[in-house]
């Protein structure tokens, strides 16, 4: 180990690597582009999952959406084709019967009205929901507050909109909260305006009013339009589904096999889709990053032994003057690992400094494509020593092949 | 110094092998200048490489410094002729990327011996050989006689016990020729063994022993003007 740190043995790699610039640079921009490569995919692939992560964030992402459609198949003396209506007793009976798995169960109603205030007016959707909705997708509140409970409960006429509609709605530097608004010729307090979700969203620009008042105004009696479930973490969601189904089915009067009568969708699969994508797109990087790697450290092996042909003769010269074979072995290992490691912290830090840029241009803002595109450091720490273990490994070949020559063959060669 | 005994090597070529040298026996003292003379094919390259310990020997015994040369491995050779043998090349081999000085000081890094410490020993050398002033420049900014001047030194840097020169002035012209031999007899004549190979008669005529060979076997060993005057 001492000649480590000797500081004739770097002089000696330095004299033989300055003495061959163009092969040296040559040499460790292989292995650059291969470190730089892996640091650069690897973020940037960072950064995709964290703005698909994003994406899903303010969405309860084990979540299972629910609505009727028409029957396939006759059951109980009723025809096929039959459409029929979620009911406020589905509601309750899916809450008791799987108080375990529903976290939380979300029955809304939705219709298209026009609004209207002093004298602008739009057409807009309306939506009758309960607080929880808040819960199972994270409304971002720009003034006010949304529904609570007490709405629900005193069946107020209170709307919370989103910023699209204050815009369009309200004169500039109009403050909305306690104003009112005509929803279907009937006066409505804004009491929130809300900033609709840029990623997953299944509202738009919408009026959130008291699901109390929404069944009351539009007189939807017991009928709910579809429902959000939310299960526990650790719920088998797709388990969930289906029996949420099976139960809805009995209640329907639906035959147990009928494919058509609900609609729903599970969220989480969708999702788990998208980052198998994702999953799969790492893979491929570290596929890609490692395969360029390993053909950097090649082409270092192979310069190496290139230059081992080349001095031959040197290495003759050397060995007549007494360099015993194992400290040309050592230098040889030596020059290939140092290589390396410097070939590896060059790309390491273009690779960081590119990642720097790609956060500059694409991470920032709230529709970033890529965000926090980074690196473990972990990561970065066993990718540089397996770098410079390869090197060593790689390193062996041409200072095997430099000793095996005889000195007086390396001396007779011209 | 050297002690050689019916010492034969043969080369394999193909299936064949090349029987070079054919018996030898020669006794060099310590202190003697001694060339080998012999035209090309004659053993007498084959014979320094078995004296320098670059190249084994089949049959026979050697002697260097009373050890007997037995089944070396790479790392006692090396060893060896870092201790005791100093190597001059006709074709100068300098390592062309280092400075003079640095050539000359090259052995003694093998050697173990401290960077400052090496390039002061190595100056000293240099200066011995006439060539201070050009102690950092490139081998390729020397001239043919200079660069083989820093090979001498190189040579000399360790204090060997032999000094192996082969066809030291072969690339050199008549009037640096005699600088170099000059030189050489300079270091015989404090006292080293220095041991000369060459095929001119006017380079053998200036050593004190002239040993010939032929065919791989010696044909003559007698002691010329030189060594009877003095």
């Amino acid at each position: 180990m001492k000649f480590l740190f000797d500081s004739d043995t770097w002089q000696e790699i330095y004299g033989s690597i300055r003495k061959n610039k163009v092969r040296t640079s040559i040499t460790i921009i292989g292995v650059l582009w291969g470190i730089f490569l892996l640091v650069v995919l690897l973020g940037a692939a960072r950064g995709l999952e964290n703005s698909f992560n994003k994406l899903f964030g303010n969405f309860a992402t084990n979540s299972v959406f629910v609505w009727t459609q028409a029957t396939d198949t006759p059951f109980k003396g009723f025809q096929e084709g039959r459409r029929f209506t979620l009911t406020m007793n589905d509601i309750d009976v899916l809450k008791s019967e799987y108080s375990d798995e529903i976290k939380l169960l979300a029955p809304r109603n939705q219709t298209n009205n026009l609004i209207i205030k002093d004298f602008k007016s739009g057409s807009f959707k309306v939506s009758g929901d309960y607080p929880i909705l808040d819960q199972i997708q994270k409304k971002q509140l720009l003034y006010g507050r949304f529904l609570n409970q007490n709405d629900i409960l005193s069946i107020s006429k209170v709307t919370v909109i989103s910023e699209d509609m204050y815009k369009q709605l309200f004169e500039i530097d109009e403050f909305p909260i306690g104003q009112y608004i005509k929803i279907n010729s009937i006066n409505y307090k804004v009491i929130g305006v809300y900033k609709p979700s840029n990623t997953i969203d299944f509202d738009g620009d919408c009026a959130y009013i008291p699901f109390s008042t929404f069944k009351k105004v539009y007189n939807t009696a017991n009928k709910v339009d579809w429902m959000m479930i939310t299960g526990h973490e650790g719920t088998d969601i797709e388990q969930m589904e289906s029996d949420v189904l099976l139960t809805l089915k009995g209640l329907h009067k639906v035959h147990p096999d009928d494919e058509r009568a609900f609609g729903s969708i599970n969220l989480g699969k969708r999702i788990g889709k998208v980052t198998g994508f994702i999953t799969g797109m790492q893979f491929l990087t570290w596929f890609v990053g490692i395969a360029t790697l390993i053909a950097g450290v090649f082409a270092i092996g192979n310069i190496l032994l290139i230059t081992v042909k080349e001095r031959t003769k040197e290495i003759g010269i050397r060995r007549a003057i007494g360099a015993t074979p194992k400290s040309i072995r050592q230098q040889i290992i030596l020059e290939s690992v140092f290589l390396t490691t410097v070939a590896g912290m060059l790309g390491i830090i273009f690779g960081a400094f590119v990642l720097f840029i790609i956060d500059s241009a694409f991470g920032q803002g709230e529709d970033a494509a890529l965000i926090n595109p980074t690196v473990d450091i972990p990561i970065i720490f066993i990718a540089f020593v397996t770098l410079i273990v390869l090197g060593t490994a790689i390193g062996i070949i041409p200072a095997h092949m430099a000793t095996v020559v005889k000195p007086i063959e390396a001396l007779r060669e011209q | 110094m050297i002690k050689i005994e019916d010492l034969h090597k043969s080369y394999p070529i193909g299936k064949d092998s090349l029987h070079v040298l054919k018996g030898i026996d020669l006794h060099i003292k310590e202190g003697e200048f001694v060339s080998i003379m012999g035209s090309s094919g004659s053993g007498k390259s084959t014979l320094l490489n078995i004296v320098g310990l670059l190249d084994g020997h089949d049959e026979g015994n050697y002697y260097l410094n009373g050890q007997l040369i037995k089944e070396l491995n790479e790392k006692k050779a090396a060893l060896l002729r870092n201790k005791f043998l100093g190597f001059v090349f006709q074709s100068f081999n300098l390592i062309a990327y280092k400075t003079a000085i640095e050539n000359v000081a090259l052995p003694l890094y093998y050697k173990g011996m401290a960077r400052k410490e090496r390039l002061t020993v190595a100056l000293d050398y240099l200066d011995k050989v006439g060539l201070k002033d050009w102690a950092n420049h490139l081998p390729n900014e020397l001239s043919g006689g200079q660069k083989q001047r820093v090979a001498i030194a190189r040579a000399l840097v360790t204090k060997p016990k032999v000094v192996l020169a082969d066809e030291p002035t072969g690339a050199l012209d008549s009037v640096t020729s005699d600088s170099v031999m000059d030189l050489l007899k300079d270091i015989n004549d404090e006292g080293m063994t220095v041991f000369v190979i060459t095929h001119e008669e006017e380079v053998a005529a200036q050593t004190k022993r002239i040993v010939r060979l032929k065919d791989g076997v010696i044909t003559s060993d007698e002691l010329t003007k030189v060594a009877k005057v003095v």
